[in-house]
């Protein structure tokens, strides 16, 4: 419960939390709100699953904004491995250092009677190389070791392989990790974790099980036009709901890619470069590219592009 | 509380919403941290601790609002002292609706309208759960009250019974649809499961293609983990040393070995002739859920002549593919020796010793010459050969079945003729007959 009792107004209510993310510029549904609320006091990991662009990397970035802490990002992908993610040696360093010291070891041991006091002498050193000085933290043992607790994103979790899923149990349920040649590093504030996910892979139900479960669904009209008006402050209200009623019409269509939060986004930003001040067919032909990503998608919008356009816009 | 809360998560479980006891306890614990008090608060709390993926989401919201109706919210707040001891016909007479609904709830946990298991069962429990409320008692009451001639109080209270039977009805659906919706479903889908391919009607191939995909789905991720082999590197010492030469033999940069995994080569030939008409479906169907879950894989389909069937599978959904390769080819008189010609003719070249060929088919060819130099050179030239037959081994070597024969050519030649066994053995086959 540190978090929720010692920094954490921003997390006292979950009215606090949807102020505090507007104001670091993320619209939080209520659903998205109580699963930090709920993690901050069950002290679970959130996975976050959506579409691509939907706004769950971005989540974790604001929440390490609204907590001022510091945000460790650990990026998943096919063959990654505890030496990249949560700790190796200094191998380079360790080699370095065996081969200055290898000058000084005779003069330290000749003095020693036979070859096993000698030994002995050599173990009274310990486990010189394999302690602090060598250990390269990577982002999980940074993570567990930040002093004043910290955010810890684990990204696209389905991109990483079974085995890494397994190995990182430890972590988030316990916020502890062993190290044989050093022990067991435990986490003196633990830190808030968002895992994301796009699907790639059905995840194990053991990490499920230990995690809090978050859906980002597309968002509607309303949440995408204060959404955009969050982000681009600079376009006008008319523009915006223009465009935010056309690119929810587009997500009624069956296309490969649909647009998600992010196009809409820079959709909204390249229209602010164009100084356009509302849609016509024109310009949403010769930007449309922006918004999708697919050749057939574009081919299959573009003629009906005008059709779209002609819905009144749903009252705001 | 903590009683609704585990009623709810029995309702969950009931709707397909897995809840373990460790996420029942963090249920608890979340509201513990929330408590009642707000509606949204509490569903939200709860979605994020029990519903693990978008489908489980839907579900628990659609559980969520039957479950928490006002009725089961107000017993918790009122507490349950006034409810159960007044008397029905008093509750009628005075209108007061919110005792009457704690009645029936109450009654309803006196008749065990909780553990109703299916649908069926909704007339008698509805039935039960109205004696339990002292049913009996209000209608000799209102055939008393009839008799003495008091003719309006009777019927205000022959009034209040037809609504107490309508909310003692709807209180018992609800019932009925958080903790028996999909029992009855999930009983047919057990049925099909064990069902003769060959043998299954119209009316259930929906379901069987909603089978289907979930198989392929499980074998799918069953068969991605084993695919991903550890790249655990093992130091490259040859490659170590030679590089150690440029810093005088001390080995700064290492070389590890690497594993170069070996794809597999899957080519399936599917029957799809008249003897296989009614299994022909669930033979493609059974195509089509493997052209998911192998990366690569021929498909093929004949009758009379063998056709590549790989761009359908890939490019239309399994209902449009299936009509469209059994309008093109199927139903027609088999010849497995000229099925095998064409094989050899188009494939030719690619089967070799990394190619495992799986056949489905029931090995019946028409007196047709079996060709079974062929069917030889096959099981010599590739990795294996794989035969599912939807007939039961005694038929083999029946009438012009030229199974037995072509089973010696085989590494693997099994019956499958149910859906449980064909994921039993496909998974077999994934696992222990493909290189990894």
């Amino acid at each position: 419960m540190d978090l929720s009792s010692t920094q954490s107004a921003p997390l006292a209510s979950v009215e606090a939390i949807i102020e505090g993310l507007a104001g670091v510029g993320y619209i939080a549904s209520r659903r998205i709100a109580t699963a930090l609320y709920m993690a901050a006091h069950l002290q679970k990991p959130i996975l976050v699953e959506g579409v691509a662009g939907v706004g769950k990397t971005e989540l974790a970035l604001c929440a390490a904004a609204l907590l001022n802490l510091p945000l460790i990002r650990l990026q998943c992908y096919e063959g990654l491995d505890e030496s990249r993610a949560l700790y190796e040696w200094k191998y380079g360093k360790q080699l370095l250092y065996t081969q200055i010291l290898r000058d000084h070891m005779g003069p330290a041991l000749v003095d020693a009677p036979d070859l096993a006091s000698a030994m002995a002498r050599l173990h009274g050193t310990g486990d010189l190389f394999f302690s602090e000085p060598f250990l390269e933290p990577r982002p999980l043992l940074q993570a567990i070791r930040a002093p004043g607790g910290a955010v810890l994103l684990i990204d696209e979790i389905d991109k990483s392989d079974e085995a890494f899923e397994a190995f990182l149990l430890e972590i988030l349920s316990a916020f502890q990790v062993s190290i044989p040649e050093i022990g067991v590093v435990k986490a003196v504030i633990p830190p808030m974790v968002f895992l994301t996910s796009n699907n790639v892979r059905d995840l194990g139900d053991a990490l499920k099980r230990r995690c809090l479960h978050l859906h980002i669904p597309l968002p509607d009209q309303k949440l995408e036009e204060r959404i955009v008006a969050a982000r681009v402050p600079a376009i006008e209200a008319r523009l915006r709901s223009q465009l935010v009623a056309f690119v929810q019409s587009l997500r009624g269509l069956d296309l490969r890619k649909l647009p998600s939060i992010s196009e809409t986004v820079d959709w909204a930003r390249a229209l602010v470069l164009l100084h356009a001040r509302s849609l016509d067919p024109v310009l949403v032909r010769e930007t449309l590219n922006v918004l999708l990503k697919f050749e057939q998608d574009i081919a299959a919008v573009e003629p009906r592009v005008g059709e779209f356009l002609a819905q009144p816009p749903p009252p705001a | 509380m903590h009683r609704t809360l585990e009623d709810f998560v029995r309702a969950l479980r009931a709707n397909e919403v897995q809840v373990s006891p460790a996420e029942a306890i963090d249920a608890h614990r979340a509201v513990a941290a929330v408590g009642f008090a707000e509606r949204t608060l509490l569903k939200d709390a709860l979605a994020v601790t029990l519903a693990k993926n978008a489908e489980e989401v839907t579900r628990f919201d659609a559980c969520f609002e039957t479950f928490f109706t006002r009725s089961s919210l107000a017993r918790g707040s009122t507490g349950q002292a006034s409810a159960g001891d007044a008397d029905l016909e008093t509750m009628i007479l005075s209108g007061d609706q919110a005792a009457l609904a704690e009645a029936i709830e109450a009654a309803a946990g006196r008749a065990g309208a909780g553990e109703i298991q299916l649908p069926t069962q909704r007339g008698p429990i509805a039935r039960r759960v109205l004696d339990e409320m002292g049913l009996r008692a209000l209608e000799s009451r209102i055939q008393a009250l009839r008799e003495v001639g008091s003719r309006a109080e009777a019927e205000r209270l022959a009034e209040g019974r037809a609504a107490l039977f309508r909310d003692a009805q709807t209180f018992v659906e609800r019932q009925a649809s958080l903790y028996a919706g999909q029992t009855g479903r999930r009983l047919r889908e057990e049925i099909l499961g064990r069902q003769a391919l060959s043998s299954i009607g119209e009316e259930d191939i929906a379901a069987m293609h909603a089978l289907v995909r979930r198989m392929a789905k499980r074998l799918a991720q069953r068969y991605a983990r084993r695919r991903h082999r550890a790249r655990v590197g093992k130091l490259d010492v040859r490659h170590t040393v030679r590089r150690s030469l440029a810093s005088d033999g001390v080995p700064f940069n290492l070389a590890w070995k690497s594993k170069t995994i070996e794809k597999p080569q899957i080519v399936v030939v599917c029957d799809v002739s008249r003897s296989v008409a009614a299994a022909a479906q669930f033979l493609l169907l059974l195509l089509y859920s493997l052209k998911e879950v192998v990366e690569r894989l021929d498909a093929f389909a004949f009758s009379d002549r063998l056709v590549g069937v790989n761009d359908l599978l890939d490019d239309e959904t399994v209902e449009v593919a299936i009509a469209l390769i059994l309008a093109r080819i199927g139903y027609r008189p088999t010849d497995y020796g000229r099925a095998l010609e064409d094989l050899f003719d188009h494939h030719g070249p690619r089967l070799d010793r990394r190619t495992t060929v799986i056949i489905l088919g029931d090995g019946r060819s028409n007196y047709a010459d079996p060709r079974l130099d062929l069917m030889r050179r096959l099981s010599e030239q590739t990795r294996s050969v794989i035969w599912l037959n939807p007939e039961p081994q005694t038929y083999w070597g029946q009438g012009d079945s030229k199974m037995d024969t072509y089973a010696r050519f085989c590494r693997v030649a099994k019956t499958c003729a149910t859906l449980v066994e064909l994921e039993r053995i496909i998974d077999e086959v994934l696992r222990t007959h493909l290189p990894r």
